[in-house]
């Protein structure tokens, strides 16, 4: 396959891992985003420094973990702490940069559900929880969100806070006070999204090579908003491509067929 | 003063009917072992404690050990959800659990005030969050010194936590190295602690000064279970079981199925079979 022939899914990661810079200290959810953690780090930002929950800060996996807690990640980090001094000394206490998250569900505002579908205590759907999303999602100075697009993930009225974005728009974050930017890029199969400098609405900034405005509003629960100065996010460059194609490759010779996350 | 036992007599000793009890292990070195001997005992309505319930809870609460469940993550990490604890929640199967839902960072600051001595915890947290909707155990406190506003819950204090290390002493002290998770918080955190270990070595004099070392006047019980982890892993012995990790979710998504493994693989079984369940994973 050349760098022109790429999948939806690879272009999210790429588009994703674009965001994060050299300078970055990353706390990274397990799934998407961790994928697009390693590939800045494969090419762009080899200096970004990423962590995960189970206390490893600065790890470098040659393959994908599968889950937060892989020896893998322990073993390539600069150091392993506690989960308590994570949580306490380095979320808590401001020094992440960027936390970055999936969601099962998210509205337009950057809230989201990994709880449950239905009322919370009679759930439709018992989703696995929040882990260590709802303080990410308020101590990090700015979030990142990565997700597919599907109309039953992106919302107009999420189930559950799980953790809290921009709430209902506007101000509400600092009514709360939280002092931190919460969300402040989505990054779909289909588009780049930013939020509205007043409003706090997720709006389109800039479209994946091919994709229409129609197959953005049909995959989305909302009506979608779009910037004045639509952009076309660039394709996956050859570098690119092969990073990201080569770590999964590694990884599924890993862990024998799964894919890590 | 920790005492050498054997894992059926560590649990018949420190395990009651109705214990609050925290089995931790994040990812790494989770007290599968010990769960198993817990289950073969047949304790009941037990509160299990733990940050991320998987794969242990999921065989304890579809085996109706559990009466409430206090966790922040309930999933198989890197795989789904939790077949059996969701039944047990969405259908009462085999019983109804009551859930007392929190975040990690929530969970891992009331290990740690827990481990203090103190009554409840204080942090950043919960800001805008659900949770505090529908967990009553989740209030605010105002800083006595800048009146910022600031989340309080309750400090974990179990009757007893188990966990898994790689090393003991031949005193009973006890080492923890990799991803070192809530271990230490929760057993100071816990009134009396059973730990399993994959090896019992003479003494810690050559060992790095600032390593995680549980002093053994913390533990109640030390037990030698080579493979007690299995199917999570334990740094330097052997790699974490994946595949194990997948077939869990196929076993647990049906009760006859999970019924029939249990019986097979914990019930009929004894401690000794983890050190052959590990054999093809060692580093």
């Amino acid at each position: 396959m050349s760098s022109s022939d790429f999948t939806p899914t690879e272009m999210m990661t790429i588009a994703a891992s674009r965001a994060l810079s050299n300078d970055d200290v990353c706390f990274v959810g397990i799934g998407a985003p961790s994928a697009a953690c390693n590939v800045a780090r494969l090419t762009h930002a080899p200096d970004i420094t990423l962590i995960y929950e189970s206390g490893t800060i600065g790890t470098a996996p040659e393959v994908l973990p599968l889950s937060i807690g892989d020896g893998e990640l322990c073993e390539t980090a600069l150091t392993t702490v506690p989960v308590p001094e994570m949580f306490r000394y380095w979320l808590q206490g401001g020094r992440i940069s960027i936390g970055f998250l999936g969601a099962a569900q998210l509205d337009r505002f950057g809230n989201i559900n990994t709880t449950v579908i239905g009322d919370y205590h009679r759930p439709k759907v018992r989703l696995p929880g929040g882990g260590g999303a709802p303080e990410i999602a308020t101590s990090c100075k700015e979030i990142f969100i990565t997700m597919k697009q599907a109309t039953r993930g992106m919302v107009e009225k999420i189930d559950f806070y799980t953790s809290f974005g921009h709430g209902e728009g506007g101000d509400h974050r600092q009514r709360l006070g939280i002092a931190t930017k919460g969300p402040t890029l989505l990054i779909t199969d289909l588009a780049l999204w930013k939020p509205d400098p007043d409003t706090k609405e997720f709006t389109v900034v800039s479209l994946h090579p091919g994709v229409t405005r129609e197959r953005v509003q049909e995959t989305c629960g909302w009506k979608v908003r779009f910037s004045d100065r639509l952009e076309e996010t660039p394709p996956p460059s050859p570098l690119e491509i092969t990073t990201l194609r080569d770590l999964q490759a590694r990884t599924e010779r890993a862990h024998g067929g799964k894919k890590g996350a | 003063m920790a005492k050498f036992q054997s894992l059926k007599e560590a649990v018949a000793e420190n395990l009651r009917d109705g214990d609050i009890v925290a089995f931790e292990g994040f990812t790494h070195l989770i007290p599968h072992a010990a769960a198993h001997e817990a289950i073969r005992q047949g304790r009941k309505d037990l509160t299990l404690i733990r940050m991320t319930p998987d794969v242990i809870y999921d065989q304890m609460i579809g085996m109706g050990l559990a009466r409430k469940v206090v966790f922040s993550y309930a999933g198989n990490p890197g795989v789904g959800l939790l077949r059996r604890m969701r039944d047990a929640i969405e259908n009462g199967w085999p019983r109804s659990i009551e859930t007392v839902e929190h975040s990690h960072a929530a969970m891992a600051n009331a290990y740690e005030a827990g481990a203090a001595g103190l009554p409840c915890a204080v942090f950043r947290g919960y800001r805008g969050a659900g949770l505090k909707e529908v967990n009553p155990e989740i209030r605010s406190i105002a800083c006595p010194f800048t009146g910022e506003e600031l989340a309080a819950i309750p400090a974990h204090r179990p009757d007893v936590a188990f966990i898994h290390a790689q090393k003991a002493s031949k005193r009973g002290d006890v080492l923890i190295e990799g991803i070192v998770g809530v271990q230490k918080e929760a057993v100071l955190a816990a009134r009396r602690a059973v730990v399993t270990v994959e090896e019992i070595v003479e003494d810690f004099s050559d060992l790095h000064p600032n390593l995680c070392v549980l002093p053994h006047w913390t533990v109640a019980s030390v037990v030698h279970v080579p493979g007690g982890a299995h199917p999570s892993y334990a740094h330097g012995y052997y790699e974490r079981d994946n595949a194990a990790y997948l077939e869990w979710d196929r076993i647990s998504a049906d009760r006859e199925l999970f019924t029939r493994w249990m019986k097979e693989n914990v019930l009929d079984a004894e401690p000794e079979v983890f050190a052959a369940r590990v054999k093809g994973l060692h580093q």
